[in-house]
Parts: structure tokens; sequence; C-alpha cells
């Protein structure tokens, strides 16, 4: 105890507030990446697993109609969106990362406007993508439809597809195409 | 100071300075301030750390104390109203008055004396809430019931509120990065107060305010705050002016993961 007293005295109640705070954040730190891991074995757990969340969504849900569907400005919004809240995750290209899955795969470029609209809603919490309800329904819907837009651009680009989008940021890549267009 | 559902991104850190003005009669006015550290450690729990300091006019400019918050998503999947469950552990002094909430009997008085006396007088208090939030066309509504205890055996469990309703300008983004475009821009109102304690439940000798605020979020990752509550009654103060400037780091967790080993 005297020894205690000895070390932390000097210190003050800053210092001792100052060394209980970087503990506390290392423990939340230490704590989160041991969950993060978990979530991020069971995300890996297999392709099917991975995008398992898209089969999940209600048949009303799937079957919801895109309002802005085919509509250039709600792409390029989109985009914009894209690049501010799911890049981190997702990559700048879409093709994923260590923390979310690609969006270029099969999985989501063949799914309903109405799935992508509802997995934005909902997330998948428990593999770690947040909820995204706090963008308005109109945003959501400029998101999918600049998701669904990768579908057409890359198919519209052979020597691309075969590495979707490769090197080349998306916004990049849409604005050359957008520019051949 | 009403808390939606939604919770910070796993692994981004936001660090925010506020501050709150607020004028106090039999007394000096004052401005209280914090640094908030939020750290999204999964999607679905937050833990945030307060340190806070206030200045009273004509007195002095102290340290008045630190909170460690978290708060748990209890549902996977969006619903009508949304729960998350807040914790908060308090060490505080007497002399905090940056008003975050406003619980049981407190009332503008408890803040007059000189920070000389309140700052002796220590604090340790949990505080819990139930965050209830609901979004529907662009309106978010969210009420927190608030429980307070002192960890002192002989202090009373205290009850407050917080509700509010706030819409960005514009539902739809538009295509090109702005600064000043609307949907940037979200209004909104809430009210705040004290329900009494276990002892004397009910809203005589509580305080309750009315706020309009006003949040400016740039595409840059920086986010201004704006509000200005209004006392309501005798016992609230008659102005408590709050503004805060946030920064968001995104990828925050991942660097700090990579310094300490993990694979990029």
């Amino acid at each position: 105890m005297k020894l205690f007293f000895a070390v932390f005295r000097p210190m003050g109640c800053l210092g001792i507030v100052a060394i209980g705070a970087i503990v506390l954040a290392f423990g939340v730190f230490a704590i989160s990446q041991a969950l993060g891991q978990s979530e991020n074995d069971s995300r890996h757990h297999g392709k099917k697993a991975k995008y398992a969340a898209m089969t999940e969504a209600p048949e009303k849900a799937r079957e919801k109609r895109n309002p802005f569907e085919g509509d250039a400005q709600a792409v390029a919004a989109g985009g914009k969106l894209f690049e501010q809240h799911c890049a981190e995750c997702h990559g700048e290209k879409a093709g994923g990362t260590r923390h979310g899955v690609s969006l270029l795969r099969d999985e989501v470029q063949n799914a309903t406007p109405g799935t992508l609209f509802w997995i934005l809603t909902n997330g998948v919490v428990r593999q770690g993508m947040p909820v995204w309800s706090k963008l308005p329904e109109p945003e959501r819907w400029q998101l999918v439809t600049f998701l669904q837009s990768l579908r057409a651009k890359l198919a519209n680009s052979p020597p691309l597809a075969a590495e979707p989008v490769g090197g080349i940021p998306v916004f990049a890549y849409l604005a050359v195409t957008h520019s051949i267009e | 100071m009403t808390y939606d559902h939604y919770l910070e991104e796993p692994g981004s850190l936001e660090v925010e300075y506020f501050s709150t003005f607020g004028t106090q009669r039999r007394g000096n006015d004052f401005d209280a301030f914090w640094m908030e550290f939020e750290y999204g450690a999964t999607a679905w729990w937050t833990s945030e750390l307060y340190i806070a300091g206030q200045t009273t006019f004509d007195d002095s400019t102290i340290f008045t104390g630190t909170r460690w918050e978290n708060r748990f998503r209890l549902l996977q999947r969006e619903h009508i109203v949304n729960p998350v469950v807040y914790i908060e552990f308090e060490n505080t002094n007497a002399a905090d008055k940056i008003v975050k909430e406003v619980e049981g009997h407190d009332v503008e008085s408890d803040y007059a004396p000189p920070n000389g006396i309140l700052r002796k007088e220590h604090d340790h208090e949990l505080e819990m809430k139930l965050l209830l939030s609901s979004t529907f066309k662009g309106w978010n509504v969210a009420l927190n019931p608030i429980v307070t205890k002192n960890l002192l055996p002989s202090e009373p469990w205290e009850f407050a509120y917080a509700v509010g309703a706030s819409r960005p300008l514009a539902l739809k983004a538009s295509p090109d990065r702005c600064n000043l475009c609307r949907e940037n821009f979200i209004a909104g109102v809430e009210m705040y107060g004290g329900l009494g304690d276990t002892q004397s439940a009910g809203l005589h000798d509580t305080s309750h305010y009315l706020a309009p605020a006003m949040a400016w979020n740039l595409p840059s990752d920086w986010t201004f705050r704006l509000s200005s509550g209004f006392g309501l009654n005798d016992n609230s103060h008659r102005l408590l002016l709050r503004w805060g400037v946030s920064r968001e780091f995104a990828g925050f967790g991942e660097l700090l993961g990579q310094l300490f080993g993990a694979r990029p």
C-alpha cells in the first residue's frame, strides 16, 4: 500500500486519471479485438456463410422495387455515400477487405434491390456490419442503385471483368466509363 | 443529450470536444467542457470515455472527473422500436457542470456555490438508461428513461428522462461532394429533466429543459453540433448553450491492431 501511494501520490489526480484512461482504453481495445476475431472467424467460415444473411431477407422485403432504378444521378449520389460509409470495410473498389465481404460477387450482384436494401437497413450485426437505417430511405436506395450499377459496368468492360475494376478506385473507374459513354 | 440507437461503427474512434455555457442565478455563469473518446468495439457495443472540466467565471477552472459509458445493442435487426442498454460509471465531483443529463432533484441552485466548496464532494455514480429509438421516413424519435444510483448506500435511486426528435434537412443525397448540402444538416429538438428519486418521486423540485439542436456533418468526417437549452421552470438554468466539434477516425482499431502485431 505504501508503495502504491509512493508511486501515485506525486502524479496527482490528473496523472492517475490518465493512467486509468489508458488502462481502460487498452482493456476495451483488447476485448473488441477478441470479439472482432471471433466475428471474423464466423464470417470466413465459408463463402456461403459469408453471404448467408442475404438469404434471410423476408419475401416482402426482397420484392421491393428500387425507386431510383437506372437513375444516373442516384448512381453518382450512391457512389458518394459508398465512399463515405462503406469503402472503409468493403474496400474502395468494393472488392472486400478483412472486415467486409466483396460486393462484386454474384451473391450480391444477383440479389434483388429489395434484398440489398434490407441488408443495408438491418446490417449483419453478428458479423460486424452495423445497421444503416440512420441513412434516410432514399439514401439507402441510392446506395443500392450504385451497387447495382457495378454489375452493368463490369459486364460492359471485359478486360476489367476478370480482375474487377483492377487497380482503379470505383469512382475513377466509373468516371472513365461514364466519359466513354 | 438524448441518445438514439445508433452506435459507433466497429473500429472507428470519434474524438469530440463539447462545451456547455450555462447561466447561473445567485452565482457565476460557467463554461463546462468535456473531451470524449468514443470507440466502436463491435457492431453491438460502443464504449466511451469522458474527461470533464469547467470554468466558473470570476472563480476558477478545475478538472471535474471522468465517465466511462457503454452502450449495448440488444436486437440483431431493426424493429419499430430499437432498444439499446446504456451503462455509465461516473467518477466526478459536485463541481461537475456539464449537465449531460438532469437527474432526480438536480436544480440550478446546486451549482451556485464556489468551486472550492463543490469540488470537495466526490460522487461515484452508476447510471443506466434504456435507449428506445425509432426511425421512420427520415425522422428519428428517441426516448431515454434514466436511473442513477450514487454508490453510497444511503443515497436514493434517482430518475430522469430525455426525449427527442430529429431529421436531416434533405433525405436524398446530392450527387456532388459538398459541405453545405442540405442532407449534411440535421435539425432536432429535445426535452430532458429530472423525475425525483425513490424517497420523493415526482416533478416537484426538479428542473427541465427544452432544446432545439442542429448538427452539421461534413464529408471529411468532421461534425459540428449546436444546441440551446432553455430552462422550463424556476429550478432550471435559464440557458444552457452547447456546442461541440468532433472528428471520426475510421479504421482506428485496425491501425492500432497492426501496431500490436495484428495481420493487416
